[in-house]
């Protein structure tokens, strides 16, 4: 009787002598792959991490060689001199005026754009979308100087409604777009129901669609508000005085109460005071605008 | 004409004032197929005479208010920009300015071939074309890491995910200063990272470690002052910006792609590497070629971040800031008209293409 010999190789994969060769090569690929993730949190939430800490830290921990890391004690004086500058607050009370009117007209038309875009077959609708998205890469500056010149001749220079109109040249079309495909997306037997009913299709819109579109409209609100809070080239082109200048020109101008280094203290502590509740936001909200941000720029 | 149309989009009779496909709520099978004139009768026992009238005032009034409800909007996009830019096509053509009285002239193509010999506009080119290609380049390796680290399962997915959300939520201009306050020579704690504390950490490794910490570099380095650093510096800032955005485009596409192609490649004994070559990448193509052109034309046009760690600087000036410069600062609207136009039409070039990809049609 002959022996047939032993092959390892015929076994199943998922036997013991087999797996423990794997498992080597297996380590060192975890081993790098926490790595990697661990990099990657330290990469994204350092800096932000770091404007904090500034923002609570004494002016000498904030330049001190070598760098000082944690404060040597919790210092509130830049928040508090942030918190009482006069200019500060009212960019701060502009931006959060200019970006809650621009996401409130936009919603409002937009909303009524996108549900005939969306569930409405009507002539010109297809040259409509394309108009709308092409409008959503808009390049700001390709209509600065016009723009500026509009502003000018119409009083709206430095004004709180001439930010607000400007606004909506990237507001409006991506609102439209997301909220269009967030509509046609929507099951449509509640609204024939209602058509049925004998609502008017205006009625079935309102009465129906657009309370069963609050997600969607909650997610391209806090886009738009964000789009608007962290605006910048026109907020720093349309207005020169604080009756109208948001926060971001504000900030990127903030010269503190030291003229001869940067106010590091300082322009953190606003820096800080302009974020925080941005970050908030997010977070709270991180599922919705993750799919509304892919939604924004890929879904056709 | 008008009544061809709606034929077309709606050729089935109906019902009073209602079209056919109203008729399945009074419970008529959708698919019989109802001649005008014709009575139905439904489950519950009632007839509907069938409108025998072919044209029905109803879709009239519903495409009417399709229009009417798009109206305000397409007026204040006219309004806001499709007017201004015409207007900025019109202007680049003129001497006008913002602050003078005089007559504005038609002056031809002389703004456009003042920029054509215009060094400051040329740098100010080059600026732009290597910001772009560099922070979208690095951008998309990175974000593909990114987005592969969390397209697969571990404990600490839900963290990254969040993490990365967190640059993209600073405002632009904020993060500019924030690294700016990073990258500064004396107390900037990159700086301290580089010259201190990694060296320092390497030389902990046995046999190796001081070869390592030897390539840091043994002084300060004066990122935003030398200008061969500015540019990088930028770049650095708006990697670390939008990075996330990438990595979240690219895991949409990522989460598209069926899972059997890759228990395929197991079967077959493909390595995760050949796997991510033969597989992923080719099925990903539509998903980086959308995130390359929206971050190429968002890139073209970059302003915020430079203008407020460089100011004006020419070793970091960019076509949007000459544009806003020339406007602002020089007063010369039909120049910065003209420069203007012309990122336009760079951008206009990604924009076309952009839109060929997204299909509208299926919306």
């Amino acid at each position: 009787m002959s022996t047939v010999p032993f092959d390892r190789s015929t076994l199943p994969p998922d036997l013991p002598g087999k797996r423990r060769n794997i498992k080597l090569g297996d380590v060192v690929l975890r081993i790098l792959f926490w790595l990697l993730v661990i990099f990657i949190l330290i990469y994204t939430i350092f800096p932000f991490a770091w404007a904090l800490l500034a923002s609570i830290k004494p002016n000498a921990d904030i330049s001190s060689t070598p760098t000082r890391y944690l404060p040597s004690e919790i210092y509130w004086g830049n928040l508090d001199y942030v918190l009482h500058q006069r200019d500060f607050l009212y960019a701060l009370r502009n931006s959060i005026v200019v970006s809650v009117s621009t996401v409130a007209i936009a919603l409002v038309f937009g909303s009524l754009a996108a549900y005939a875009l969306g569930r409405i077959k009507f002539r010109g609708r297809t040259a409509t979308l394309y108009v709308i998205l092409a409008m959503t890469m808009f390049p700001a500056i390709a209509i600065l100087g016009s723009l500026f010149q509009m502003m000018r001749r119409f009083d709206l220079y430095n004004t709180i409604p001439g930010l607000v109109l400007t606004y909506m040249t990237f507001t409006l079309p991506f609102t439209v777009w997301v909220l269009a495909n967030f509509f046609k997306a929507m099951p449509g037997e509640l609204e024939e129901a209602a058509l049925v009913d004998g609502s008017t299709p205006f009625q079935a819109f309102y009465k129906i669609m657009l309370p069963l579109a609050l997600p969607g409209l909650v997610t391209t609100g806090l886009l738009a508000f964000i789009a608007a809070w962290n605006e910048f080239l026109f907020s720093l082109t349309f207005t020169n005085t604080y009756a109208a200048r948001t926060v971001q020109p504000a900030i990127a101008s903030f010269r503190g109460n030291t003229q001869f280094d940067e106010p590091w203290g300082s322009i953190m502590a606003a820096a800080v005071v302009v974020t925080i509740p941005l970050v908030i936001l997010v977070l709270i909200f991180q599922r919705k605008i993750l799919a509304g941000l892919t939604a924004g720029a890929v879904k056709g | 004409m008008v009544h061809h149309a709606m034929r077309t989009t709606d050729q089935r009779s109906q019902v009073g004032d209602c079209p056919t496909w109203l008729l399945k709520h009074c419970g008529v099978a959708m698919s019989q197929n109802v001649p005008a004139g014709a009575v139905v009768s439904t489950p519950d026992g009632q007839t509907i005479k069938v409108s025998d009238r072919p044209q029905t005032s109803w879709a009239k009034s519903r495409e009417r208010l399709g229009w009417l409800m798009v109206l305000p909007s397409l007026v204040i996009v006219a309004l806001v920009a499709l007017y201004p830019l015409v207007e900025s096509f019109r202007l680049s053509f003129t001497n006008a300015r913002l602050a003078s009285a005089r007559e504005v002239e038609n002056i031809g193509l002389r703004n456009y071939e003042y920029l054509w010999n215009s060094d400051t506009f040329r740098i100010a080119f080059g600026n732009t074309v290597k910001f772009t290609v560099f922070s979208v380049g690095i951008e998309l390796v990175l974000g593909m890491v990114i987005a592969l680290i969390i397209n697969s399962q571990f404990k600490a997915r839900g963290l990254v995910r969040t993490a990365i959300l967190i640059p993209w939520a600073i405002p632009t201009v904020v993060s500019s200063r924030l690294w700016a306050y990073m990258l500064n020579d004396n107390y900037g704690v990159i700086n301290d990272v580089l010259v201190n504390q990694l060296p320092r950490m390497f030389s902990w490794i046995p046999l190796v470690g001081d070869n390592i910490a030897g390539i840091f570099p043994d002084e300060k380095i004066a990122f935003l002052a030398r200008p061969a650093f500015a540019l990088p510096s930028a770049i650095a800032v708006d990697v670390w910006k939008t990075t996330p955005f990438m990595a979240l485009l690219l895991l949409a596409g990522l989460q598209i792609i069926p899972s059997d192609v890759y228990e395929a490649a197991v079967v077959d004994g493909a390595s995760k590497w050949k796997q991510f070559w033969q597989i992923t990448l080719p099925l990903l193509r539509p998903a980086i070629l959308v995130a390359l052109i929206f971050r190429t034309l968002d890139a073209f046009r970059v302003f915020d971040v430079i203008y407020v760690m460089f100011g004006s600087k020419v070793e970091t000036l960019t076509l949007s800031i000459f544009t806003q410069n020339a406007l602002v600062d020089g007063d010369r609207l039909g120049r910065a008209s003209a420069a203007s136009v012309i990122i336009f039409l760079c951008i206009g070039v990604f924009v076309l293409i952009y839109t060929r990809l997204v299909k509208v049609e299926e919306v």
